[in-house]
């Protein structure tokens, strides 16, 4: 779709990672155990799921990388909390798709009616 | 959470009318801005320049999947493919499918562009609905977003 929006390929970059990271079922459970906005250890994120703590890990490190997800040192610990501002941006995206094709139908309809 | 963005419109013109200014490649341009380079072909590359005052600097790429005469236009395409410098072709792409369906005063047509993340099953989303975090009321929000966007 054309996208009005005048984004640097940075912010594309990111938004198409933060679709790809919500893609998948496993990293949604993960993110959902983070959705009270505490910061949780590795463990604690691994305990209670099937999960191993290497699957957790790698994950996080998707999710990481997407922005949705900030790791804190606390001393010897890395905890991990969310960080909501991508999924926002990915909101706003599917607005303007969706303002978009308001747009167009709108001229469709001039057109074929006109 | 959906993935897709849903459009229904009634459109005071006849099926055969609506079928050709989405399907005719002029036509589509017309109003959709865009000028292609040919007609639209069943699983092949359809390529133009975007004629849309500010964008005239992007390309049009989409691949046709299917043509079934008045009833089903669709392709895929890269929605996010808005920096020419860039290679999209390693992102999802998504389907826009065109469904035409005759009424008594008119066509009734529906878009529907699915495939921006292959999205959690409803299952998933009872989960996130279950928490109280900020994060939770963002996929809400457009879990709410998508499903007004009909």
């Amino acid at each position: 779709m054309l996208n009005k929006q005048h984004s640097p390929s940075d912010a594309l970059k990111t938004r198409a990672s933060v679709f790809a990271a919500l893609g998948d079922e496993t990293r949604l459970s993960v993110l959902a155990k983070l959705c009270d906005g505490q910061r949780q250890s590795i463990s604690r994120l691994t305990s209670g799921t099937n999960l191993s703590r290497q699957a957790v890990t790698k994950h996080l490190r998707v999710l990481a990388n997407a922005g949705v997800v900030r790791s804190v040192r606390i001393g010897r610990e890395s905890l991990f909390e969310l960080e909501p501002r991508p999924i926002e941006e990915v909101r706003n995206y599917l607005d303007q798709v969706s303002k978009q094709w308001d747009d167009a139908l709108a001229r469709l309809k001039s057109h074929v009616e006109g | 959470m959906s993935d897709r963005i849903e459009k229904t419109i009634e459109l005071n013109a006849p099926v055969s009318r609506v079928w050709r200014a989405l399907t005719d490649h002029d036509e589509f341009g017309t109003w959709f801005r865009v000028r292609l380079d040919g007609p639209f072909v069943p699983g092949q590359v359809s390529r133009g320049q975007i004629t849309y005052p500010g964008y005239e600097h992007l390309r049009w790429e989409a691949v046709v999947q299917k043509m079934e005469p008045e009833r089903l236009f669709s392709f895929t395409w890269h929605p996010y493919a808005i920096d020419p410098t860039q290679d999209y072709s390693g992102e999802p792409s998504t389907l826009v499918e065109f469904t035409l369906e005759s009424t008594a005063t008119g066509t009734l047509l529906r878009v529907v562009e699915a495939g921006f993340d292959k999205l959690p099953s409803n299952r998933r989303l009872e989960a996130f609905r279950m928490n109280d975090g900020g994060w939770s009321q963002q996929i809400q929000n457009i879990a709410r977003h998508v499903e007004q966007a009909a």
